[in-house]
């Protein structure tokens, strides 16, 4: 099982993730990150459902969400391998674009040294991979103690602060 | 030079206690192999052949003195005693051990030298031209712009983890001496109607499997604008950018599946959310960064008097004379110079620099150009501002340690990759054949009756010596387990660029000697007047080479 951290703990994961769903299953109860196509494919059937959450794939974009956000309270982007970047722009275009504001977790291949930039980029909740340390994710966050560009944490680009 | 602040410096030597932390964690087995081979590339250390690589970055080519010195220290005791000039500008160390890495990173650190982002799928070192800021043919100093790049590339959080390298390029001159044309982006430094600095933006240009010169996708972008303008290109490319094939995943690659047009209008939509905010630079950030690269205290220097000096001491040695002839360039400035150390003599591997060179050349720095140095795409050294009365003593300092081969832009100034002899990837040596043309070729009359002549050798098809753009290329290729050489002719990586199309099956190692000769004598009788190498191949095109190479051959 994944660890989940959040402003710097590891809290317990009252949501549940549902890696598929299939099309004529039932939505099962609780508070559930449904896959995108569940909710393409479902959407009137869970517009008003509560504690409804969905996770994008590295290649599903967030434009395809964007306009569903406020019926939504939590969402996810799925790092098949850490080294699969198009999360972190996915990230930025949820938080300054579409100007999402509720959790945003980052789920699957979700490493300690990705953490800072994770971070940079708007995520605020890490499914951190079961094998990591917890100590070194912690330290993790505090990596740098400036940065040069501006991005979701910090609107202000160094240039005009110096 | 732009010299670090308190924030720069922090931020460097948090980046020294991360990777060593990371390290430790690897050699302790907590990070695996695969895990830990980002983090380790983006600060500059592969595994090659023989050992590991670092490559130090050297940003936009400029070094002061004390770093060069740094970089010599570190040569004797983390390496053989010697290190290689990369063709974008770095600095390469052949022989570190894995675990000093930490350490030796810290010994950068402490001159404002690091290994950031000169390996992996991100932002690599932007490069320019090595005469910037003294070049008479430019327009405006690219440097500061560089370091503007330089730093919003820095740890860009959204950015480290591309579908590929990435590469940009900036150049301010009427000459392209960066090869913008075959950077993943490309700039060139424009005015626009009001006079006001602009950039003219390539973008999808590139060498490796499959060479792409860059296709422009906005003629003026008004200087504020640029790294909001970056920023969208890199988004676009970041999500869209294939990541199921390493061999197609370049920026060059998406515009061409895409569409010039249709990525064009991707960036734009991308540009219009992100233009005017917060990442459109200021005045302030503007002129910061300009006072970093203010001109010298320049002496007012009598041209006529210094001119009159050179014609004398040139008469009275002909070997000073010509070294004046090849190796020195004119500067902005009356009575200035710019001079090129030649890293090509024979038998010594292209590029390649001893410690004890690099102690004499930061003296020759102090001395005579104001303590920097530079380094270029063609694996030389520049000293950029040297007085013409000191270019007699500086010339005799250079002869001494090996640094005056007069062959700057000439046949055996070879653009050479470490090949076979250490990079992990060849198919072939590149060394060794660049030694057997710099013998063959020994003629320095013959050489200069050619004129100008970019040769260019990879020992693979990754490209690193740009053999696509060399006016004649060598690459080599695996044959059944055997090492070949394919020759390709016509490349050039000036405005005008142009990629080189191959000659013919190629060639055992030991026959290259022969064919180059072929191919020079066939030049030499087709040529008109003065006509430089691309001119006559252009006008004349392939096959006159082509049949007397492969008549020869059989
Ligand atoms: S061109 Fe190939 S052989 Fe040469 S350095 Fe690059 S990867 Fe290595």
């Amino acid at each position: 099982m994944p660890q989940l951290l959040k402003e710097g703990s590891i809290v317990a994961d009252s949501w549940r993730l549902q890696s598929q769903l299939e099309d004529a299953a039932p939505v099962p109860d609780g508070k559930l990150i449904l896959p995108l196509g569940a909710w393409e494919s479902r959407r009137d059937q869970l517009l008003n459902r509560p504690d409804t959450g969905v996770w994008l794939d590295s290649d599903e974009e967030p434009s395809r969400i964007a306009d569903d956000l406020e019926h939504l309270d939590l969402l996810a982007i799925n790092f098949p391998v850490f080294s699969d970047g198009r999360g972190y722009s996915y990230a930025r275009l949820l938080r300054e674009r579409y100007a999402y504001h509720g959790e945003l977790r980052a789920i699957g291949d979700v490493l300690v040294d990705q953490l800072f930039f994770l971070k940079r980029c708007g995520f605020d909740a890490f499914a951190l991979r079961d094998d990591q340390d917890i100590e070194a994710a912690k330290a993790a966050f505090g990596a740098f103690s400036e940065s040069y560009q501006a991005a979701t944490d910090q609107a202000v680009p160094l240039f005009r602060r110096r | 030079m732009y010299v670090y602040d308190a924030i720069d410096q922090q931020m460097l030597d948090e980046r020294v206690q991360q990777y060593r932390g990371q390290t430790e964690r690897f050699l302790r087995g907590e990070l695996s192999e695969t895990e830990f081979l980002p983090l380790r590339l983006q600060n500059g250390l592969y595994i090659q052949r023989l050992a590991p690589m670092l490559r130090v970055c050297i940003p936009y080519g400029m070094l002061s003195s004390a770093q060069l010195r740094k970089l010599a220290y570190l040569s004797r005791h983390y390496d053989k005693g010697f290190a290689h000039i990369s063709t974008r500008q770095n600095i390469q160390y052949n022989w570190p051990r894995l675990e000093q890495v930490p350490d030796i990173l810290a010994e950068l650190a402490r001159v404002q030298m690091h290994a950031i982002q000169t390996s992996g799928n991100c932002i690599r070192n932007v490069t320019t031209d090595q005469y910037a800021g003294v070049a008479e043919d430019e327009l405006e100093d690219p440097r500061p712009w560089c370091e503007i790049v330089r730093q919003w590339a820095t740890f860009h959080p959204e950015f480290a983890y591309l579908p590929r390298k990435f590469k940009i390029a900036i150049c301010g001159s009427a000459s392209d001496r960066a090869a913008t044309q075959l950077h993943d982006i490309g700039l060139e430094l424009v005015r626009d109607a009001n006079g006001e600095t602009a950039f003219r933006v390539l973008v999808g240009g590139g060498l490796g499997r499959t060479p792409v010169i860059a296709t422009p996708i906005h003629e003026c972008l008004p200087q504020q604008h640029l790294l909001t303008y970056l920023e969208a290109i890199l988004r676009i490319y970041n999500q869209y950018g294939r990541r199921d094939n390493k061999y197609k995943a370049r920026i060059k690659i998406l515009v061409r599946a895409m569409g010039a047009e249709k990525f064009r209008e991707k960036v734009d939509a991308e540009w219009d959310v992100l233009k005017d905010g917060a990442a459109t630079l200021t005045e302030d950030a503007i002129a910061r960064a300009k006072a970093a690269f203010t001109r010298p205290a320049y002496d007012s220097l009598d041209p006529l008097a210094a001119s009159t000096a050179l014609r004398q001491q040139s008469s009275a040695d002909p070997g000073f004379a010509n070294w004046l002839q090849r190796n020195v360039q004119p500067h902005q400035v009356a009575g200035y110079s710019i001079v090129n150390l030649s890293l090509k003599a024979t038998g010594i591997a292209p590029g390649d620099v001893s410690a004890e060179q690099m102690e004499v050349i930061a003296d020759m720095a102090d001395n005579w150009s104001m303590g920097e140095i530079r380094t270029t795409h063609q694996q030389n050294l520049v000293l950029g501002d040297v007085r013409q009365s000191d270019l007699l003593s500086l010339w005799k300092k250079a002869v001494e340690h090996n640094l005056a081969t007069p062959n700057i832009g000439y046949l055996t100034d070879i653009v050479c990759c470490p090949g076979g002899d250490y990079c992990a990837l060849a198919n072939a040596v590149s060394i060794p054949i660049a030694e057997a043309l710099q013998r063959r070729f020994d003629d320095l009359d013959y050489v200069y009756d050619l004129g100008r002549i970019d040769l260019n050798i990879s020992g693979c098809m990754n490209a690193c010596s740009h053999h696509h753009i060399g006016h004649i290329g060598i690459l080599g290729v695996d044959k059944k387990g055997r090492e070949y050489y394919q020759v390709s002719l016509g490349g050039n990586a000036d405005k005008d660029a142009s990629l080189g199309k191959i000659l013919g099956p190629a060639f055992e190692p030991d026959e290259i000697p022969d064919v180059i000769a072929k191919i020079l004598e066939t030049f030499i009788e087709l040529r008109q007047a003065d006509e430089p190498f691309i001119a006559t191949y252009r006008r004349v095109g392939m096959s006159p080479f082509k049949e007397r190479v492969y008549a020869t051959i059989a």
